[in-house]
């Protein structure tokens, strides 16, 4: 154990400290750190009527932590109030934070978890090691509630495609993602048609608009070179049309070989294709995600690839005029699996509910309100965000980035998919984003990017200590 | 009375020796504890797993990266930032005409040097990622204004150059601590002997070697030290300065990095846990290394 210097005292303080090191830390050990274990959860649970379809208690108070990032906590607190109006006795307490696996992780060992949370942004609690260790509460109870302003529907049926197998983990659904994030790419239409170009339908296409762009004097691509992953994005979406919903399966659930398929070899060299042509802009690879979108927005480079996210995280650096745009990923092959419409989606901004929370069944409301039409209108309104609630952005006057991600997803229908792997599997995850950066810069071959992928994979399937998800 | 005395010590000591205990001690045995278990982070339990988070390190590619890259921090970093910083504290003591005073304005040039030391990491690791900006940063920008365009480089994106521009910055932020340190311990030194050194007609590297030197060893040693733990850390600059972070492809990966990732992004708490072991012991390896390494007679002055 820890080693006591000696002095030339000699025993005295050596006793001293070893009895301290023996009275504080033994019991420490095996106190602190690792405590909790099965003690009861208190979760109070009223009488469950049609008014009140998932037994709340009255007075029981309420605490709600979010994450306060790019859309503030005003929304949460709009759905607070609706709740206090419901239950006037009930005591909310709210705190909108930043960094909330730091704050929140003592709070889970201890099992004295609030009773919901916003589990979103840098320094967010690992959901799979959450559901690993049985820490959150089944949402299948609430899925199955009336929802908040149509009691003719059940709150499963008011969402977006694909946003309950986004929160279900092992067969449980265990977070409600409120956002809806669609991956494309994105160029300022007024630059387009002052050029005359048109968006490319396919691969082929893009590559001769790109040499087109080039000889204008403009960037055909930039990335955000610092964080490779913004670039797989592109990448996977082309592997994933041309492979169609077996290769998504293959990948997610780490089957040998998937890695080297020909549709992600032939992604990886189509991306191999544009750095080799010299159609990303030098200096991409260095640049952070504000500096490369920055750049962008100025007019230095024609395309970048993003998620929906783009239009309000630009929107004090964009000058006016400049209409941005998303178009969906142009297909790789004629023979694809997928159309060429169908887009890369995911929903985030996690809400969940501990399972150790005290009031779980006013968590469970709370997220009723929260995921209401009205709710989530008033969200896209103040944030220019889709919401993951569907027709939430019915009726109201869009900007042209978010109609265009509107118009993505109406398109795509039922062909919105993801990956499952970078959420599963986050080593995973690290070691496609550091082979993505090594191909964009060609010092790998698309073959070694597959390989050096693959022998990643297989490292996660093998290792015992990894706990695996299948679709 | 004896008695007493000792009960008098004994309450003394207590209250700091339990804050040490609760607030120093315990937590190093509770890491050492965990680096045995598979602890998540967040689960209730801990499952006893042995030393098998220390036999994963060895296969760990990213990990190894790492190491490799903080033993060449280790070499690199205190030996350049000690000679800068020797030679500017020579400087500012003997680089003027006679060769007994400091060159004009060395109280301004101790200030100017001192001024990265009082800039957080953070700040220091913002301001030098813009420097090293490949399209309009200070450093490209200066060579092509120059004409040396053609050594412009994309500092942090390019493998082989990723390491030498955190070092870099490492370097450039601790110098001016370490000029002030040799520069109080030259203060120390007696004219008499650098008057006698003129006088035999010792040159100015003649001086620094054979009177200078020897008499701001112990200080040396100390920075030595200083300089290796930070050299084993460097996760501040790592993390908010290079491409990934950690990056191109772990060339810029530190233990502290890999340690981060793993506990707070893995979930893998006790590999985590062993990472820092290894680090301590490679810490108090070095520390015991650079302060016992070279016993020489000490030199009596006065």
């Amino acid at each position: 154990m820890v080693q006591i210097p000696t002095t030339k005292y000699g025993t005295p303080r050596r006793a001293v400290l070893g009895a301290a090191l023996a009275g504080v830390a033994a019991p420490a050990l095996v106190g602190c750190v690792t405590s909790g274990g099965d003690s009861g959860n208190g979760t109070a649970t009223g009488a469950k009527t049609a008014e009140n379809p998932l037994g709340v208690v009255p007075d029981a108070p309420l605490e709600v932590v979010v994450f306060k990032g790019g859309y503030g906590d005003d929304y949460a607190k709009n759905a607070e109030a609706q709740y206090a109006q419901k239950y006037p006795k009930a005591k909310i307490d709210h705190k909108g934070i930043q960094r909330v696996g730091e704050a929140l992780q003592p709070r889970f060992v201890a099992d004295t978890p609030p009773d919901v949370v916003d589990n979103s942004g840098a320094g967010r609690l690992d959901l799979p090691t959450l559901a690993a260790a049985s820490k959150l509460s089944d949402l299948t109870e609430l899925l199955d509630a009336p929802a908040w302003d149509n009691s003719a529907a059940k709150v499963r049926d008011t969402l977006l495609p694909g946003v309950i197998e986004d929160g279900t983990l092992a067969g449980k659904v265990v977070t409600l993602n409120l956002t809806y994030t669609v991956w494309g790419l994105w160029y300022s239409r007024p630059l387009f048609d002052k050029h005359g170009w048109a968006y490319p339908k396919n691969w082929t296409e893009m590559l001769a608009l790109c040499d087109q762009i080039k000889r204008a004097g403009i960037a055909p691509w930039t990335y955000q070179g610092k964080y490779p992953e913004y670039l797989n994005d592109p990448l996977l979406t082309m592997a994933a049309k041309t492979g169609g919903t077996d290769l998504l399966k293959a990948v997610d659930n780490l089957e040998p070989n998937a890695w080297k398929s020909d549709a992600l070899i032939g992604a990886a060299s189509a991306i191999a294709e544009l750095a080799g042509k010299g159609y990303i802009m030098p200096g991409s690879e260095a640049l952070s995600h504000t500096e490369s979108q920055a750049a962008w927005c100025q007019g230095k480079a024609a395309f970048i690839p993003c998620g929906s996210w783009l239009e309000s995280e630009q929107k004090g650096v964009v000058p006016a005029g400049f209409d941005m745009v998303m178009g969906t990923v142009p297909a790789l092959t004629a023979g694809d699996k997928m159309a060429g419409t169908a887009v890369q989606a995911a929903s985030s901004e996690s809400y969940l509910v501990p399972a150790k929370a005290k009031n779980s069944a006013g968590g469970l409301e709370y997220l009723r309100i929260l995921f209401s039409k009205a709710s989530a209108k008033a969200f896209a309104e103040a944030n220019a965000t889709l919401p993951a609630i569907a027709g939430a952005t019915d009726g109201l006057t869009l900007t042209s980035g978010l109609s265009s991600v509107r118009d993505a997803v109406a398109g795509a229908g039922k062909e919105a998919f993801s990956f499952r792997f970078r959420s599963w599997y986050a080593p995973l995850a690290k070691a496609v984003d550091d082979a993505t950066g090594e191909l964009a810069n060609k010092r790998i071959t698309p073959q070694a990017w597959a390989e050096r992928i693959q022998k990643a994979a297989d490292a996660v399937a093998k290792d015992s200590s990894v706990t695996k998800y299948q679709r | 009375m004896r008695h007493g005395k000792l009960r008098f010590v004994a309450g003394a000591l207590a209250p700091a020796l339990v804050l040490h205990a609760l607030f120093v001690l315990s937590p190093y045995a509770q890491a050492f504890y965990l680096s045995l278990t598979d602890w998540t982070g967040v689960a209730g339990g801990a499952h006893f797993v042995g030393l098998g988070n220390y036999a994963r390190l060895g296969e760990d590619a990213l990990f190894l990266d790492a190491l490799r890259n903080n033993a060449v921090m280790l070499i690199v970093v205190p030996t350049v930032t000690i000679a800068i910083g020797l030679f500017l504290a020579s400087v500012l003591h003997l680089g003027g005409r006679r060769g007994l005073d400091g060159v004009r304005g060395t109280a301004f040039y101790k200030v100017v040097y001192f001024f990265p030391q009082l800039l957080s990491l953070a700040i220091v690791a913002v301001l030098w990622q813009f420097v090293y900006n490949p399209t309009n940063g200070l450093l490209n920008g200066s060579l092509r204004g120059i004409g040396l365009g053609g050594l412009a480089h994309s500092w942090l994106a390019e493998p082989h150059l990723a390491l030498a521009a955190v070092m870099a910055v490492i370097v450039w932020s601790s110098v001016g601590f370490y000029m002030v340190l040799f520069s109080a311990a030259m203060d120390a030194i007696p004219r008499e002997l650098y008057e006698a050194a003129l006088i035999d007609g010792a040159g100015a590297w003649a001086t620094f070697r054979k009177v200078t030197l020897p008499l701001v060893r112990d200080n040396v040693r100390v920075a030595f030290v200083y300089l290796g733990i930070a050299a084993l850390d460097g996760f501040a600059i790592v993390q908010i300065m290079t491409v990934g972070p950690g990056g191109p492809d772990g060339a810029t990966e530190v233990i502290g990095l890999s340690l981060y990732r793993n506990a707070f992004t893995y979930g893998k708490f006790g590999y985590a846990s062993a990472m820092g072991v290894t680090l301590f012991f490679l810490t108090l390896a070095v520390a015991l290394l650079a302060l016992r390494g070279r016993r020489t007679e000490r030199l009596e002055i006065a």
